[in-house]
């Protein structure tokens, strides 16, 4: 079922790390298998980039001895090729064995940098951005965000996800979000099932796009990156997935400085909205929105083939 | 029965769920008693007055409270800070005044057969599902599904409601104040669904019988569904119906669209009123 929450200060930060994890925590019922986020701060500037990569599946580094030995290598294999290609990192971090945080400043192309650091083997860059950084991973939303430590992460927006697996594994690569690779800060989570997921998938890989899991969540980024690519507007985009994507889904999607809903045409996934002048709060259930406030709001549900985007 | 261990049961099939990874894996205990308990219409005084705060409560905690409330007579309930949880206030068989002051989650209110209920805030998904007889207000907003399937009884939204909105509707009536969502009055039976303000797409599609009347605009109807004329027994009826729960149509109750089945099904159409009843 897989529960799905976004939140966007207008004209402000805040501390969205707490609110997602609230919100998101609030929702567990609806898929305890992984949590995921997708944090915005403000942008940086135009070569300054963070980037969120693993090495390895969380439940792959729990198991055997090889595997320590071939993280490390891994990630000197990562360092060794951003060399390569001239970037300066100006922070590293390390939320886990296998999850890394790397500031850096860049001014090649993002696609080549983004392909030949996911050409060694096992590793998988789950973000680039100026403002976005993805975390993702198995447990519930106190459990990652503990993990991660993103209670004190200050931001503008955020979206964030709850999975019960259903069509693929339950691993941090099937998890959402889903980064749009390889388009800097955009990125998706989606609650519902995409009916003609192959032959969509089909026609984007012939157009050069590729797909790191086979969950059908990860082909609405895949579609709007390719929107943009081709010069799209964000809305625009949103607009035109209403009539092209088949099945039954409510999707959210953020760019650095955008948060936009889309519900499909049959209106068969949930979502609630509270929108104020310096708010609005997104959810599958209510419970997730109440769980940010501590005073009484008025909700609504957006209605079937309802787009709407929203700007910090 | 109570020998019937866990594995027992599992082997049986009798698992509500077992997904792979860390999904829910809830297996028949032959101990727990919670969910096979005979469901109960007690005999209360509407003059017995008590209230719950549910702001710390789970669904269940405040259901029990509630229950155990009505089992010792009281008949005029308030819930307070029921914080938009799911299933609260479900079931309840017998007269009672019950207010909740703030709004519910999804499947509130199901199963009702006889309680007048005021909910001051908004409802989520499913609201008043199989009604039977009583009357529920929702004061703000209400999510998709609403009414799904109520046999009898009055249920009045004075916001808004999403999709699918008296979905498989077999009798009673459901008031809208503003506007509905797509494929409202679905596959509907019996009863009349009233919506003041506009319809979404698909309005009574698949329809076999009953009525929806609407004030505003209708994006499109579903198949099946046929507009005809307004008659006065409709604006007499909507006019007594309305002035019941304070509610006005904006153009007038004889300008209101009435949509009807247009479906012409052999072996439903050659049925007696009485069989038809059977069939439903």
């Amino acid at each position: 079922m897989c529960g799905i929450a976004g939140v966007i200060h207008r004209g402000d930060v805040a501390g969205i790390g707490s609110e997602m994890t609230s919100m998101l925590q609030a929702m567990k019922h609806r898929g305890p298998d992984s949590t995921g986020f997708a944090l915005y701060s403000a942008p940086r500037t135009e070569q300054s980039f963070v980037m969120r990569f693993k090495v390895a599946e969380g439940a792959e580094a729990r198991s055997g001895f090889a595997i320590h030995e071939q993280m490390v290598a891994r990630k000197q294999e990562v360092d060794k090729r951003l060399a390569e290609l001239e970037v300066e990192l100006t922070s590293v971090g390390e939320a886990t064995e296998y999850a890394f945080r790397y500031e850096f400043s860049f001014a090649g192309d993002l696609r080549r940098l983004a392909s030949y650091v996911e050409d060694i083997e096992g590793v998988e860059v789950l973000s680039i951005g100026h403002a976005l950084e993805l975390v993702k991973d198995l447990g519930d939303a106190t459990v990652v965000s503990d993990q991660y430590q993103l209670h004190g992460f200050s931001g503008t927006h955020a979206i964030g996800h709850t999975r019960m697996a259903t069509e693929s594994d339950v691993d941090i690569r099937s998890a959402h979000p889903y980064w749009a690779y390889p388009f800097s800060d955009v990125s998706v989570v989606h609650n519902g099932q995409l009916t003609n997921y192959w032959s969509m998938r089909r026609d984007l890989e012939r157009r050069g796009h590729r797909f790191m899991s086979d969950c059908d969540s990860e082909l609405i980024a895949v579609y709007i990156a390719d929107a943009i690519d081709r010069g799209e507007n964000l809305e625009s985009a949103m607009r035109r997935s209403i009539e092209e994507l088949d099945g039954v889904f409510t999707y959210l999607l953020a760019t650095s400085d955008q948060l936009g809903m889309a519900k499909d045409v049959m209106a068969a996934k949930p979502m609630v909205l509270y929108e104020a002048d310096d708010i609005v709060v997104l959810a599958s259930e209510e419970v997730a929105i109440r769980s940010i406030f501590g005073r009484e709001i008025d909700t609504f549900d957006p209605y079937e083939g309802e787009v709407r985007v929203w700007q910090t | 029965m109570a020998n019937l261990s866990e594995d027992k049961s599992h082997e049986l099939g009798m698992h509500t769920e077992q997904l792979k990874g860390r999904s829910q894996q809830v297996f028949f205990s032959a101990a727990a008693h919670e969910n096979f308990s005979q469901p109960f219409a007690y005999d209360v005084d509407i003059n017995k007055h008590a209230e719950i705060d549910a702001e710390n409560l789970a669904t269940g905690e405040i259901n029990d409270q509630l229950r155990e409330l009505m089992k010792s007579g009281h008949g005029s309930i308030k819930i307070l800070n029921p914080g938009a949880k799911h299933s609260i206030a479900v079931g309840i068989l017998n007269r009672l005044n019950l207010v909740l002051e703030g709004s519910l989650g999804y499947f509130g209110l199901g199963l009702l057969d006889g309680p007048n209920v005021r909910v001051t805030g908004r409802v989520g998904w499913s609201c008043a599902e199989n009604m039977m007889s009583g009357t529920v207000v929702i004061e703000k907003n209400a999510g998709s599904t609403f009414g799904a399937a109520i046999r009898g009884g009055d249920l009045i939204c004075r916001g808004s409601v999403g999709a699918r909105t008296g979905i498989d509707q077999k009798g009673g009536t459901i008031l809208v104040g503003g506007d509905t969502g797509a494929f409202s009055g679905f596959m509907m039976q019996r009863g009349r669904l009233v919506v003041l303000g506009d319809a979404g797409s698909n309005l009574g599609d698949s329809m076999y019988d009953g009525t929806i009347y609407v004030a505003g605009k209708i994006k499109s109807l579903g198949v099946d569904a046929v507009e005809e004329p307004m008659g006065e027994l409709d604006v007499a009826w909507l006019q007594r119906k309305l002035d019941l729960y304070g509610l006005t149509a904006p153009n007038g109750l004889a300008n209101m669209t009435k949509i009807v089945s247009g479906k012409q099904l052999w072996n439903y159409d050659n049925l007696e009123p009485s069989e038809k009843k059977l069939v439903l």
